[in-house]
Protein backbone atom coordinates (compact mmCIF):
# COMPACT_ATOMS: atom_id res chain seq x y z
CA UNK A 1 0.00 0.00 0.00
CA UNK A 2 1.46 3.52 -0.48
CA UNK A 3 2.04 6.38 1.32
CA UNK A 4 1.38 9.80 0.32
CA UNK A 5 5.02 10.50 0.15
CA UNK A 6 4.90 7.72 -2.70
CA UNK A 7 3.28 10.61 -4.62
CA UNK A 8 6.71 12.10 -6.78
CA UNK A 9 6.66 13.44 -10.12
CA UNK A 10 6.98 11.01 -12.14
CA UNK A 11 3.53 9.69 -10.52
CA UNK A 12 2.09 13.19 -11.64
CA UNK A 13 3.64 12.99 -15.10
CA UNK A 14 2.34 9.82 -15.41
CA UNK A 15 -0.89 10.96 -14.53
CA UNK A 16 -1.46 14.03 -16.75
CA UNK A 17 -0.86 11.56 -19.65
CA UNK A 18 -3.76 9.25 -18.81
CA UNK A 19 -6.99 11.04 -20.44
CA UNK A 20 -9.88 10.63 -19.28
CA UNK A 21 -11.64 7.85 -21.29
CA UNK A 22 -15.05 8.22 -23.51
CA UNK A 23 -17.45 6.41 -21.60
CA UNK A 24 -18.95 3.59 -23.97
CA UNK A 25 -22.35 4.28 -24.51
CA UNK A 26 -23.97 1.61 -26.93
CA UNK A 27 -24.20 2.93 -30.70
CA UNK A 28 -24.39 0.82 -33.74
CA UNK A 29 -23.99 2.93 -35.76
CA UNK A 30 -20.40 3.83 -34.68
CA UNK A 31 -19.17 -0.14 -35.76
CA UNK A 32 -21.63 -0.41 -38.84
CA UNK A 33 -19.40 -0.87 -41.40
CA UNK A 34 -21.32 0.07 -44.53
CA UNK A 35 -22.17 3.69 -43.12
CA UNK A 36 -19.08 4.18 -42.10
CA UNK A 37 -17.75 6.28 -45.39
CA UNK A 38 -20.54 8.41 -45.13
CA UNK A 39 -20.46 8.74 -41.08
CA UNK A 40 -16.39 9.31 -41.33
CA UNK A 41 -17.31 12.42 -43.99
CA UNK A 42 -19.98 13.39 -41.82
CA UNK A 43 -18.19 13.65 -38.40
CA UNK A 44 -15.30 15.40 -40.62
CA UNK A 45 -17.69 17.84 -42.02
CA UNK A 46 -18.97 19.07 -38.69
CA UNK A 47 -15.42 19.09 -36.50
CA UNK A 48 -13.77 20.80 -39.67
CA UNK A 49 -16.18 23.36 -39.50
CA UNK A 50 -16.29 23.96 -35.98
CA UNK A 51 -11.93 23.85 -35.91
CA UNK A 52 -11.43 26.74 -39.13
CA UNK A 53 -14.44 28.74 -37.35
CA UNK A 54 -12.86 28.07 -33.99
CA UNK A 55 -9.11 29.05 -35.69
CA UNK A 56 -10.44 32.34 -37.02
CA UNK A 57 -12.47 32.94 -33.86
CA UNK A 58 -9.14 32.93 -32.03
CA UNK A 59 -7.34 35.12 -34.43
CA UNK A 60 -9.02 38.12 -32.46
CA UNK A 61 -6.99 36.98 -29.47
CA UNK A 62 -5.35 40.28 -28.41
CA UNK A 63 -6.60 42.08 -31.30
CA UNK A 64 -9.81 42.75 -30.35
CA UNK A 65 -11.28 46.53 -30.70
CA UNK A 66 -12.75 46.32 -26.91
CA UNK A 67 -11.32 43.87 -24.27
CA UNK A 68 -15.15 42.46 -23.49
CA UNK A 69 -15.30 41.65 -27.30
CA UNK A 70 -11.27 40.33 -27.58
CA UNK A 71 -12.67 37.84 -24.63
CA UNK A 72 -15.86 37.00 -25.90
CA UNK A 73 -14.30 35.74 -29.34
CA UNK A 74 -11.49 33.95 -27.32
CA UNK A 75 -14.18 32.34 -25.10
CA UNK A 76 -16.18 31.46 -28.30
CA UNK A 77 -13.34 29.79 -30.06
CA UNK A 78 -12.55 27.43 -27.00
CA UNK A 79 -16.26 25.97 -27.20
CA UNK A 80 -16.06 25.58 -30.67
CA UNK A 81 -12.52 23.67 -30.39
CA UNK A 82 -14.16 21.73 -27.67
CA UNK A 83 -17.26 20.68 -29.71
CA UNK A 84 -14.29 19.85 -32.24
CA UNK A 85 -12.42 17.15 -30.08
CA UNK A 86 -15.76 15.92 -30.05
CA UNK A 87 -16.91 15.63 -32.94
CA UNK A 88 -13.36 14.57 -35.03
CA UNK A 89 -12.35 12.14 -31.72
CA UNK A 90 -16.20 10.18 -32.76
CA UNK A 91 -14.88 10.45 -36.09
CA UNK A 92 -11.51 8.83 -35.42
CA UNK A 93 -13.46 5.97 -33.64
CA UNK A 94 -15.31 5.51 -36.71
CA UNK A 95 -12.92 5.00 -38.84
CA UNK A 96 -11.00 2.88 -36.01
CA UNK A 97 -7.45 3.42 -38.21
CA UNK A 98 -5.80 4.54 -35.18
CA UNK A 99 -6.06 8.31 -36.09
CA UNK A 100 -7.27 10.60 -33.03
CA UNK A 101 -8.91 13.80 -33.16
CA UNK A 102 -5.44 15.93 -32.83
CA UNK A 103 -3.98 14.00 -35.73
CA UNK A 104 -7.08 14.57 -37.98
CA UNK A 105 -6.30 18.11 -37.07
CA UNK A 106 -3.10 18.54 -37.40
CA UNK A 107 -1.90 16.37 -40.09
CA UNK A 108 -4.31 16.33 -43.05
CA UNK A 109 -3.96 18.72 -45.59
CA UNK A 110 -6.33 21.17 -47.34
CA UNK A 111 -8.30 18.64 -49.84
CA UNK A 112 -8.82 16.40 -46.79
CA UNK A 113 -10.72 19.27 -44.74
CA UNK A 114 -14.46 19.01 -45.05
CA UNK A 115 -15.60 22.45 -43.56
CA UNK A 116 -18.33 25.13 -45.18
CA UNK A 117 -16.52 27.41 -46.90
CA UNK A 118 -17.96 30.31 -44.93
CA UNK A 119 -15.64 29.79 -42.19
CA UNK A 120 -12.43 29.19 -44.11
CA UNK A 121 -12.92 33.24 -44.99
CA UNK A 122 -10.25 35.68 -43.75
CA UNK A 123 -11.70 37.10 -40.57
CA UNK A 124 -11.75 40.83 -41.94
CA UNK A 125 -13.05 43.26 -39.95
CA UNK A 126 -15.39 43.04 -37.15
CA UNK A 127 -18.24 43.30 -39.38
CA UNK A 128 -17.18 40.44 -41.45
CA UNK A 129 -16.48 38.41 -38.01
CA UNK A 130 -19.77 39.23 -36.30
CA UNK A 131 -22.08 38.77 -39.34
CA UNK A 132 -20.29 35.88 -40.42
CA UNK A 133 -20.82 34.24 -36.69
CA UNK A 134 -24.39 35.05 -36.69
CA UNK A 135 -24.93 33.80 -40.33
CA UNK A 136 -23.45 30.55 -39.28
CA UNK A 137 -24.73 30.55 -35.58
CA UNK A 138 -28.48 30.37 -36.81
CA UNK A 139 -27.65 27.53 -38.75
CA UNK A 140 -25.91 25.74 -36.25
CA UNK A 141 -28.00 26.34 -33.23
CA UNK A 142 -31.31 24.94 -35.40
CA UNK A 143 -28.82 21.89 -36.67
CA UNK A 144 -27.36 21.02 -33.15
CA UNK A 145 -31.51 21.25 -32.00
CA UNK A 146 -32.07 18.67 -34.77
CA UNK A 147 -29.14 16.78 -33.82
CA UNK A 148 -30.21 16.13 -30.41
CA UNK A 149 -32.91 13.56 -31.77
CA UNK A 150 -30.36 12.15 -33.99
CA UNK A 151 -31.10 8.08 -33.93
CA UNK A 152 -27.45 7.84 -32.96
CA UNK A 153 -27.08 8.10 -28.84
CA UNK A 154 -23.20 9.79 -29.68
CA UNK A 155 -24.41 12.16 -32.09
CA UNK A 156 -27.24 13.47 -30.16
CA UNK A 157 -24.73 13.84 -26.65
CA UNK A 158 -22.70 15.76 -28.51
CA UNK A 159 -25.54 17.92 -30.01
CA UNK A 160 -27.04 18.31 -26.63
CA UNK A 161 -23.78 19.35 -25.15
CA UNK A 162 -22.96 22.01 -27.70
CA UNK A 163 -26.64 23.41 -28.01
CA UNK A 164 -26.19 24.32 -25.04
CA UNK A 165 -23.21 26.95 -25.73
CA UNK A 166 -24.16 27.81 -29.29
CA UNK A 167 -27.26 29.57 -27.79
CA UNK A 168 -25.13 31.88 -26.30
CA UNK A 169 -23.10 32.45 -29.41
CA UNK A 170 -26.34 33.25 -31.24
CA UNK A 171 -27.41 35.13 -28.35
CA UNK A 172 -24.30 37.47 -28.85
CA UNK A 173 -23.94 37.33 -32.44
CA UNK A 174 -28.14 38.44 -33.40
CA UNK A 175 -27.52 40.89 -30.44
CA UNK A 176 -24.25 42.82 -31.73
CA UNK A 177 -26.18 42.57 -35.86
CA UNK A 178 -28.57 44.55 -34.16
CA UNK A 179 -26.28 46.93 -32.52
CA UNK A 180 -23.85 47.60 -35.38
CA UNK A 181 -26.61 47.25 -38.00
CA UNK A 182 -28.72 49.96 -36.66
CA UNK A 183 -25.74 51.95 -35.45
CA UNK A 184 -23.83 54.89 -36.96
CA UNK A 185 -23.42 55.31 -41.00
CA UNK A 186 -19.92 53.99 -40.57
CA UNK A 187 -20.99 50.54 -38.64
CA UNK A 188 -24.03 50.34 -40.91
CA UNK A 189 -22.21 50.28 -44.21
CA UNK A 190 -19.65 47.90 -43.11
CA UNK A 191 -22.47 45.17 -41.68
CA UNK A 192 -23.63 45.72 -44.73
CA UNK A 193 -20.78 44.90 -46.66
CA UNK A 194 -19.96 42.59 -44.85
CA UNK A 195 -23.45 40.63 -45.72
CA UNK A 196 -22.91 41.19 -48.97
CA UNK A 197 -19.49 39.38 -49.57
CA UNK A 198 -20.47 36.43 -47.12
CA UNK A 199 -23.98 35.97 -48.64
CA UNK A 200 -22.82 34.04 -51.76
CA UNK A 201 -21.28 31.37 -49.04
CA UNK A 202 -24.91 30.77 -47.20
CA UNK A 203 -25.75 28.46 -50.15
CA UNK A 204 -23.54 25.67 -48.95
CA UNK A 205 -24.98 25.24 -45.60
CA UNK A 206 -28.57 23.96 -47.11
CA UNK A 207 -27.13 21.71 -50.00
CA UNK A 208 -27.25 18.14 -49.60
CA UNK A 209 -25.14 15.39 -51.98
CA UNK A 210 -25.03 11.45 -51.22
CA UNK A 211 -22.70 11.82 -47.91
CA UNK A 212 -25.86 13.40 -45.99
CA UNK A 213 -28.68 11.49 -47.87
CA UNK A 214 -26.91 7.85 -46.51
CA UNK A 215 -26.94 9.84 -42.73
CA UNK A 216 -29.94 11.26 -43.13
CA UNK A 217 -31.53 7.77 -44.44
CA UNK A 218 -30.12 6.21 -40.59
CA UNK A 219 -31.61 8.66 -38.96
CA UNK A 220 -28.64 10.19 -37.51
CA UNK A 221 -29.47 13.95 -39.42
CA UNK A 222 -32.22 15.27 -40.74
CA UNK A 223 -31.11 16.95 -44.66
CA UNK A 224 -29.85 20.09 -44.38
CA UNK A 225 -32.64 21.48 -47.02
CA UNK A 226 -34.97 21.17 -44.28
CA UNK A 227 -32.87 23.66 -42.10
CA UNK A 228 -33.39 26.35 -44.84
CA UNK A 229 -36.81 27.30 -44.12
CA UNK A 230 -36.05 28.45 -40.17
CA UNK A 231 -32.86 29.77 -40.74
CA UNK A 232 -34.24 32.63 -43.54
CA UNK A 233 -37.30 33.13 -40.84
CA UNK A 234 -34.63 33.94 -38.19
CA UNK A 235 -31.77 35.76 -40.57
CA UNK A 236 -35.07 38.20 -41.99
CA UNK A 237 -36.11 39.13 -38.48
CA UNK A 238 -33.18 40.01 -37.15
CA UNK A 239 -31.62 41.62 -40.22
CA UNK A 240 -34.65 43.49 -40.21
CA UNK A 241 -34.27 44.72 -36.64
CA UNK A 242 -30.64 45.61 -38.17
CA UNK A 243 -32.00 47.76 -40.38
CA UNK A 244 -29.77 45.91 -43.15
CA UNK A 245 -31.34 45.10 -46.84
CA UNK A 246 -31.24 40.88 -47.31
CA UNK A 247 -28.86 40.47 -50.11
CA UNK A 248 -31.27 39.24 -53.69
CA UNK A 249 -31.31 35.59 -53.70
CA UNK A 250 -29.46 35.81 -57.48
CA UNK A 251 -25.98 35.37 -56.14
CA UNK A 252 -24.06 32.57 -57.16
CA UNK A 253 -23.62 30.37 -54.27
CA UNK A 254 -20.54 29.23 -53.39
CA UNK A 255 -20.05 25.41 -52.66
CA UNK A 256 -17.53 22.38 -52.68
CA UNK A 257 -16.10 22.68 -48.88
CA UNK A 258 -17.53 20.00 -47.81
CA UNK A 259 -16.47 17.87 -50.58
CA UNK A 260 -13.18 19.32 -50.36
CA UNK A 261 -12.76 21.63 -52.56
CA UNK A 262 -11.81 25.03 -50.83
CA UNK A 263 -11.01 28.51 -51.50
CA UNK A 264 -6.94 30.01 -51.41
CA UNK A 265 -7.20 30.85 -47.77
CA UNK A 266 -7.40 27.17 -46.24
CA UNK A 267 -4.15 26.52 -46.74
CA UNK A 268 -3.02 29.99 -44.73
CA UNK A 269 -4.53 28.72 -41.98
CA UNK A 270 -3.57 24.99 -42.10
CA UNK A 271 0.19 26.39 -42.49
CA UNK A 272 -0.40 28.45 -39.47
CA UNK A 273 -2.27 25.63 -37.31
CA UNK A 274 -0.36 22.49 -38.33
CA UNK A 275 3.07 24.02 -38.29
CA UNK A 276 4.28 23.02 -35.24
CA UNK A 277 2.77 19.52 -35.26
CA UNK A 278 4.26 18.92 -38.92
CA UNK A 279 7.73 20.56 -37.85
CA UNK A 280 7.93 18.64 -33.98
CA UNK A 281 6.41 15.52 -34.73
CA UNK A 282 4.26 14.77 -31.38
CA UNK A 283 5.28 18.13 -29.17
CA UNK A 284 3.89 18.83 -26.57
CA UNK A 285 4.13 20.90 -23.81
CA UNK B 1 -3.24 -10.50 -1.26
CA UNK B 2 -6.42 -9.02 -0.53
CA UNK B 3 -6.70 -5.32 0.56
CA UNK B 4 -9.41 -3.63 2.01
CA UNK B 5 -11.42 -0.95 -0.86
CA UNK B 6 -12.44 1.96 0.81
CA UNK B 7 -16.61 2.66 0.83
CA UNK B 8 -17.82 4.93 -2.09
CA UNK B 9 -19.52 7.13 0.35
CA UNK B 10 -15.78 7.61 1.71
CA UNK B 11 -14.79 8.24 -1.78
CA UNK B 12 -17.25 11.40 -2.24
CA UNK B 13 -16.37 12.67 0.85
CA UNK B 14 -12.43 12.96 -0.73
CA UNK B 15 -13.84 14.33 -3.63
CA UNK B 16 -15.90 17.09 -2.14
CA UNK B 17 -12.07 18.28 -0.52
CA UNK B 18 -10.78 18.69 -4.56
CA UNK B 19 -11.84 22.26 -5.25
CA UNK B 20 -12.02 23.96 -8.46
CA UNK B 21 -9.11 24.72 -10.26
CA UNK B 22 -10.15 28.29 -11.09
CA UNK B 23 -12.95 28.94 -8.24
CA UNK B 24 -11.02 27.18 -5.47
CA UNK B 25 -13.86 27.80 -3.01
CA UNK B 26 -16.13 25.38 -3.99
CA UNK B 27 -15.31 21.26 -5.20
CA UNK B 28 -15.42 19.62 -7.45
CA UNK B 29 -18.49 17.71 -5.83
CA UNK B 30 -20.17 21.26 -5.33
CA UNK B 31 -20.15 21.89 -9.03
CA UNK B 32 -21.80 19.07 -9.18
CA UNK B 33 -19.74 17.41 -12.51
CA UNK B 34 -19.02 13.94 -10.75
CA UNK B 35 -21.94 11.95 -11.71
CA UNK B 36 -20.73 8.60 -10.18
CA UNK B 37 -18.34 6.75 -8.58
CA UNK B 38 -18.12 3.04 -8.69
CA UNK B 39 -15.69 0.00 -7.99
CA UNK B 40 -14.94 -2.00 -11.26
CA UNK B 41 -12.84 -4.68 -9.56
CA UNK B 42 -10.33 -3.11 -7.57
CA UNK B 43 -10.54 -0.03 -9.87
CA UNK B 44 -12.25 3.07 -9.02
CA UNK B 45 -13.72 4.65 -11.71
CA UNK B 46 -14.96 8.22 -10.99
CA UNK B 47 -17.10 9.58 -13.79
CA UNK B 48 -16.91 13.38 -14.50
CA UNK B 49 -18.71 15.20 -16.96
CA UNK B 50 -17.41 18.92 -18.30
CA UNK B 51 -18.75 21.93 -17.53
CA UNK B 52 -18.06 23.58 -20.85
CA UNK B 53 -17.13 21.14 -23.93
CA UNK B 54 -13.40 23.18 -24.55
CA UNK B 55 -12.56 24.16 -20.76
CA UNK B 56 -9.33 24.29 -19.88
CA UNK B 57 -9.57 23.12 -16.23
CA UNK B 58 -10.73 20.20 -17.38
CA UNK B 59 -7.69 18.06 -17.74
CA UNK B 60 -6.30 19.80 -14.64
CA UNK B 61 -9.52 18.46 -12.44
CA UNK B 62 -8.86 15.12 -14.11
CA UNK B 63 -5.34 15.46 -12.87
CA UNK B 64 -6.52 16.76 -9.15
CA UNK B 65 -8.74 14.13 -8.43
CA UNK B 66 -6.35 11.33 -9.55
CA UNK B 67 -3.52 13.07 -7.49
CA UNK B 68 -5.80 13.39 -4.65
CA UNK B 69 -6.95 10.16 -4.71
CA UNK B 70 -3.24 8.94 -4.62
CA UNK B 71 -2.75 10.41 -1.64
CA UNK B 72 -5.94 8.34 0.03
CA UNK B 73 -3.91 5.65 -1.35
CA UNK B 74 -6.59 4.80 -4.56
CA UNK B 75 -3.86 4.21 -7.31
CA UNK B 76 -6.24 2.41 -9.35
CA UNK B 77 -8.49 5.33 -10.72
CA UNK B 78 -9.70 4.99 -14.31
CA UNK B 79 -11.63 8.53 -15.17
CA UNK B 80 -14.67 8.36 -17.62
CA UNK B 81 -15.44 11.48 -19.67
CA UNK B 82 -19.86 11.78 -19.55
CA UNK B 83 -21.35 13.59 -21.87
CA UNK B 84 -25.00 12.78 -21.18
CA UNK B 85 -26.78 14.29 -19.57
CA UNK B 86 -25.06 17.56 -20.00
CA UNK B 87 -24.21 19.03 -17.72
CA UNK B 88 -26.18 22.20 -16.21
CA UNK B 89 -25.94 25.16 -13.75
CA UNK B 90 -28.87 23.79 -11.83
CA UNK B 91 -26.75 20.54 -10.43
CA UNK B 92 -24.42 23.65 -8.21
CA UNK B 93 -25.20 23.15 -4.85
CA UNK B 94 -27.07 25.06 -2.28
CA UNK B 95 -24.13 25.87 -0.13
CA UNK B 96 -21.94 26.32 -3.65
CA UNK B 97 -24.17 29.28 -4.39
CA UNK B 98 -23.71 30.48 -0.80
CA UNK B 99 -19.80 30.31 -1.69
CA UNK B 100 -19.35 31.70 -5.01
CA UNK B 101 -21.24 34.64 -3.90
CA UNK B 102 -19.31 35.26 -0.68
CA UNK B 103 -16.33 34.74 -2.95
CA UNK B 104 -17.57 37.48 -5.15
CA UNK B 105 -18.94 35.70 -7.91
CA UNK B 106 -23.20 36.30 -8.93
CA UNK B 107 -24.25 32.60 -8.77
CA UNK B 108 -26.56 31.39 -11.72
CA UNK B 109 -29.80 32.44 -10.88
CA UNK B 110 -32.04 28.80 -9.88
CA UNK B 111 -33.77 26.36 -11.89
CA UNK B 112 -33.03 28.85 -14.76
CA UNK B 113 -31.35 26.48 -17.02
CA UNK B 114 -33.56 23.84 -17.50
CA UNK B 115 -36.17 26.18 -19.10
CA UNK B 116 -36.73 28.20 -21.93
CA UNK B 117 -35.76 31.13 -20.85
CA UNK B 118 -32.37 31.06 -22.62
CA UNK B 119 -33.71 29.61 -25.66
CA UNK B 120 -31.65 32.57 -27.30
CA UNK B 121 -33.83 34.45 -29.97
CA UNK B 122 -36.94 33.67 -28.13
CA UNK B 123 -35.49 35.28 -25.38
CA UNK B 124 -34.71 38.10 -27.51
CA UNK B 125 -37.56 38.78 -28.98
CA UNK B 126 -39.47 38.84 -25.56
CA UNK B 127 -36.95 40.56 -23.60
CA UNK B 128 -37.14 37.79 -20.99
CA UNK B 129 -33.06 37.51 -21.19
CA UNK B 130 -33.25 40.25 -18.35
CA UNK B 131 -32.45 38.41 -15.89
CA UNK B 132 -32.35 39.98 -12.45
CA UNK B 133 -28.77 39.76 -11.20
CA UNK B 134 -27.89 40.79 -7.67
CA UNK B 135 -24.45 42.32 -7.08
CA UNK B 136 -22.85 40.01 -4.87
CA UNK B 137 -21.21 42.98 -2.91
CA UNK B 138 -23.95 45.40 -2.14
CA UNK B 139 -26.90 42.89 -2.99
CA UNK B 140 -28.42 45.88 -5.06
CA UNK B 141 -30.15 44.84 -8.08
CA UNK B 142 -29.10 47.33 -10.12
CA UNK B 143 -26.84 45.59 -12.21
CA UNK B 144 -26.46 45.74 -16.32
CA UNK B 145 -24.48 43.12 -18.27
CA UNK B 146 -21.65 44.53 -20.03
CA UNK B 147 -20.09 41.25 -21.76
CA UNK B 148 -22.13 37.55 -22.12
CA UNK B 149 -19.04 36.08 -21.94
CA UNK B 150 -16.52 37.25 -18.31
CA UNK B 151 -12.98 35.86 -17.16
CA UNK B 152 -13.92 32.02 -18.65
CA UNK B 153 -16.62 30.54 -20.47
CA UNK B 154 -18.89 29.87 -17.54
CA UNK B 155 -19.41 33.37 -16.77
CA UNK B 156 -20.80 36.92 -17.82
CA UNK B 157 -19.43 40.35 -17.18
CA UNK B 158 -21.79 42.52 -15.16
CA UNK B 159 -21.38 45.38 -13.47
CA UNK B 160 -23.02 46.87 -10.47
CA UNK B 161 -24.42 50.79 -10.63
CA UNK B 162 -25.32 51.19 -6.91
CA UNK B 163 -21.52 50.46 -5.44
CA UNK B 164 -20.19 50.62 -9.11
CA UNK B 165 -17.98 47.45 -8.53
CA UNK B 166 -17.32 45.01 -11.71
CA UNK B 167 -18.18 41.68 -10.71
CA UNK B 168 -18.91 38.26 -12.34
CA UNK B 169 -21.89 36.09 -12.77
CA UNK B 170 -21.83 32.61 -12.98
CA UNK B 171 -24.26 32.30 -16.18
CA UNK B 172 -27.26 29.80 -16.43
CA UNK B 173 -26.11 26.93 -19.03
ZN1 LIG C 1 -23.01 46.49 -5.76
Amino acid sequence: MSSPSDMNTGDVVELAAKEAAQQDVPDHHVTDVALKPAFFDWLCRMGDTTLILGHRTSEWCGHGPALEEDIAQANIALDLIGHTQMWLGLAAEVEDEGRTADTLAYLRDAMKFRNLLLVELPKGDMAVTIMRQFLFDAWHHDYLGKLTGSSSPRVAEIAAKALKEVTYHLERSSDLVVRLGDGTDASRRRMQDALELLWPYTGEMFVSDEVDRAIAEAGIAPLVEDLHADWTETVTEILKEATLELPSGTAYAQKGGRTGRHTEHLGFVLAEMQFLQRAYPGASW
Amino acid sequence: MTTTLPSVDQVWGWLAEVPDPEIPVISVTDLGIVREVFFEGDTLVVAVTPTYSGCPAMAVIDIDIQSHLATKGLHSVRLDRRLSPPWTTDWITEEAREKLRDYGIAPPIDGTAGTDVMAARAARMSGTSNLVVSCPRCGSAATEKVSQFGSTPCKAAYRCTDCLEPFDYFKCI
